[in-house]
């Protein structure tokens, strides 16, 4: 049964495209075939990778300490490369042909490339998978030189980005074609927009990659003798932090998608949040320079000016859509006539979807935790308070997990039902994983940064050092917070779980869905068009206006405390 | 909708005021941060060393060993591992290794010393506790920090850049004195 219903989820329709009943949209069935097969592997690495990740939070947990040195390493190495690169990768390139083919009724570029950089990046990224797994390449997901992994690992890494690359340039092609073909009237909706945002910077990303990894490659089969510590940190992280930028510009743009499917909703100008993406193209590249801030021998003016994005200019898009989704949604909800005082449209708002619940978590776990901590973190002096703590990856776990990853769940709720065809089984359970994950990742990066302020080492198997000559207790505290976070790392994990089962239920059991269905249960919200293009003018928005403030209170008054506990270490210069 | 195209002029539509302030308060915002960082470097006492030299990792080492040579005062413990009590002002090395942070290292309250650092094989990551002060410590490269302990007590230095296997035993000892 399962096999054949896998089959049957994934066959090639007869028709050419069908007419989605939901929105309207021409759907073309090799992009939607494409689509599935991205979004599947995509959940199968999740899977995967989220019980490494388990794994590996079980271990720090002093009092349970689970797996030995030598598969800590491993696993934690794998649990990284897995995650972080091809669960967010692949779902970023279904994203990617979604938003192009689907919202813009377009016919798909050449699918058969499309297939044969989709078969690049599942060669790629198994062929990594597989080198870590031998035990030969635990260089963890930076791979500094001089430390070496073995070859294949390189390897699976450039086929995986080409792969990815020629997903772009079908992406690119797509546009190109639904242009030519008039597909669209006007200009892009802004989910593409925030989409090509995504694909310029992959391609900025995957080159910087191919600088770096190719003579790495070759340096690990013996062609090249040397590669400089520091160059290759620079030119690494132009690959490593920008890809990041790529999954805000995708998980933004997520969030605009399922704001405007669930509830209508608008941004409140067209301009401003097209802007806002704009100036991630423009000033992400600069910012590998905040992962070098405790390097030897770098200008402290190329660092502040750098690390800060020339003048935060990329912070400055972030707090723009900060503000700019969460006034879209107040608006469309009071379109709808939800009104009542200050909050009532938040309260009344469908927090038994878990594509809103989970959207809506993601944003305020990513503005909160993530972009507030990620700004003090790339504070050029206050950086040498955490470089390298667990603190880096509490930070992260914060924006790439309870960000990107919440923001991608949430989705595919409404992928399953709108590409999939299928209903979402078990309601209740996808009703409750949103919060169960999002409980569970906000934890484990709060604990983790606890710790991480109490200067407990990132990537460490041990840190009651038993086996080393010297002694050292870090405080009672930090061991608190690593069994805090080995909880909320069951919590997330469980979260998780919820997750796969459901999407791999749904797919493979789901009850498929007919005319009827999509009557009786509408997806996408009736759209009130108010003004032609944003919601400028037509309300006061003041739950967003408190939102903003409360944010913009918790970031200033943070950052100056990290100032404070600066100014208390050892004078140094 | 945010999913649909959109037709005509958008780039000229006026802007929600309350975009308006906020992008400006945002805006602002910004240059208070960025305007903090370059504050630090005239007025506050906590701002990273840029200078550092090329060295080879056998130079380093000599050099390290001359001074632990000159300044020994005895060993750490049963160890083995040399203490070494620099005068004050002088230029201090500490070697990083697969696993060990070499010598352990005395210093007085209140005196400056220019700390090198750097490694004989991969990175590492010096990590002094609890104070928290990390920096990377990398192959080829003498970085040189100008500190000045301001209190006396035991501090270890724990690697916190993953260095293979032994890393989580990497730990070091810095102590501080009374002046003398
Ligand atoms: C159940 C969910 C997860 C749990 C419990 C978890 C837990 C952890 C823990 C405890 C660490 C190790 C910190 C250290 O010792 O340095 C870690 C590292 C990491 N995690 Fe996760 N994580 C989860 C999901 C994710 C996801 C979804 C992503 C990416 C989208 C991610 C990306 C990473 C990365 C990149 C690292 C760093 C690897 C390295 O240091 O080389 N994690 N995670
Ligand atoms: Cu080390
Ligand atoms: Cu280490």
């Amino acid at each position: 049964m399962s096999a054949g219903a896998l089959e049957g989820a994934l066959a090639l329709p007869e028709e050419k495209y069908r007419v989605c009943p939901d929105t309207g949209l021409r759907v073309y069935a090799k992009a939607e075939t494409l689509i599935k097969a991205n979004a599947v592997v995509a959940v199968v690495f999740l899977a995967v990778g989220g019980l490494f990740g388990l794994l590996v939070a079980l271990t720090r947990w002093p009092a349970v300490h689970l797996l030995p040195a030598e598969w800590f390493y491993t696993v934690l190495t794998a649990h990284g490369a897995a995650v972080l690169l091809f669960w967010v990768i692949f779902f970023e390139m279904a994203i990617l042909y979604f938003a192009s083919a689907v919202l813009l009724n377009c016919r798909l570029a050449t699918p058969k490339f499309a297939w044969f950089g989709f078969i690049l990046m599942v060669v790629g990224s198994l062929m990594a998978t597989v080198a870590v797994l031998q035990g030969e390449s635990s260089v963890m997901f930076t791979s500094y030189v001089p430390m070496k992994a073995a070859p294949h690992f390189y390897l699976g890494l450039i086929l995986f980005a080409v792969g990815a690359l020629v997903g772009c340039i079908v992406f690119f092609g797509t546009l190109v074609i639904a242009k030519e073909e008039k597909t669209y009237e006007g200009s892009v909706p802004l989910v593409t927009f925030g989409a090509i945002t995504a694909a310029i910077i992959a391609v900025f990303t995957i080159a910087s990659g191919a600088i770096i990894l190719v003579p790495t490659f070759l340096w690990s089969v013996g062609y090249i003798s040397n590669i400089d510590t520091l160059t290759y940190k620079l030119v690494w992280w132009a690959m490593g932090h920008s890809s990041q930028q790529i999954n805000v510009s995708a998980h933004v743009a997520v969030w605009y998608a399922i704001a405007a499917l669930v509830l209508g909703a608008k941004p409140l100008s067209e301009k401003v949040s097209r802007t806002a993406f704009l100036l991630y193209i423009l000033f992400l590249q600069l910012a590998s320079a905040h992962h070098l801030l405790a390097e030897p021998g770098i200008s402290s003016e190329w660092k502040v000016f750098n690390t800060s994005y020339a003048i935060y200019l990329a912070v400055l898009g972030s707090m723009i859509h900060g503000m700019s989704l969460p006034g879209a949604i107040e608006a469309a909800q009071r379109r709808r006539g939800f009104n009542k005082g200050i909050f009532g449209w938040l309260r009344q708002a469908p927090w038994g979807n878990p594509a809103f619940s989970g959207m809506f978590m993601s944003l305020v776990l990513f503005g909160f935790l993530g972009g507030i901590s990620g700004v003090v973190l790339g504070t050029e002096q206050i950086n040498l308070l955490m470089h390298n703590t667990l603190y880096v990856p509490g930070h992260f776990h914060a924006t790439v997990v309870a960000g990107t990853t919440l923001a991608f769940m949430a989705i595919t709720y409404l992928v399953i039902p709108l590409i999939f065809r299928r209903e979402v089984i078990w309601p209740a359970v996808a009703r409750w994983q949103p919060y169960i994950f999002g409980i569970g990742v906000a934890g484990i990066s709060l604990f983790m940064m606890g710790a991480g302020t109490l200067g407990v080492a990132r990537r460490h198997w041990d840190i009651t050092f038993s086996d080393s000559i010297f002694t050292f207790d870090y405080p009672g505290t930090a061991f608190l917070m690593m069994g805090l976070n080995g909880i909320s790392a069951i919590l997330a994990a469980i979260g998780g779980l919820m997750y796969v089962v459901v999407v791999v239920g749904s797919i493979l059991f789901g009850k498929v869905r007919d005319e009827a269905a999509v009557k009786a249960n509408p997806i996408v919200a009736p759209g009130g068009a108010v003004s032609a293009y944003g919601s400028e003018g037509t309300l006061k928005l003041p739950g967003t206006i408190v939102l903003v403030s409360v944010f913009f209170m918790a970031f200033v008054l943070y950052y100056f405390i990290n100032w404070k506990f600066l100014s208390e270490v050892w004078p140094l210069s | 909708m945010a999913i649909q195209p959109v037709k005509g002029l958008w780039w000229n539509e006026p802007l929600h005021r309350m975009e308006l302030i906020w992008i400006f308060i945002a805006f602002l915002w910004g240059v208070v941060m960025f305007s903090a960082m370059i504050y630090w470097h005239i007025a506050g006492q906590q701002n990273l060393s840029n200078e550092a030299y090329r060295i080879d990792p056998e130079v380093f080492a000599a050099k390290a060993e001359a001074m632990t040579e000159q300044y020994q005062i005895g060993e750490e413990g049963d160890t083995g591992v040399p203490v070494v009590h620099p005068p004050p002002g002088s230029d201090v090395y500490m070697i990083a290794r697969l696993w060990e942070w070499w010598p352990v290292l005395e210093f007085e309250k209140g005196q400056s010393y220019r700390l090198h650092l750097s490694s004989m094989d991969w990175q590492h990551g010096f990590s002094l506790q609890p104070v928290n002060i990390n920096v990377q410590v990398h192959p080829n490269y003498d970085l040189v920090l100008t500190i000045t302990p301001d209190e006396a007590g035991e501090y270890t230095v724990v690697c916190n850049e993953f260095c293979g296997i032994g890393h989580h035993t990497m730990v070091g000892k810095i102590r501080v004195v009374e002046k003398q």
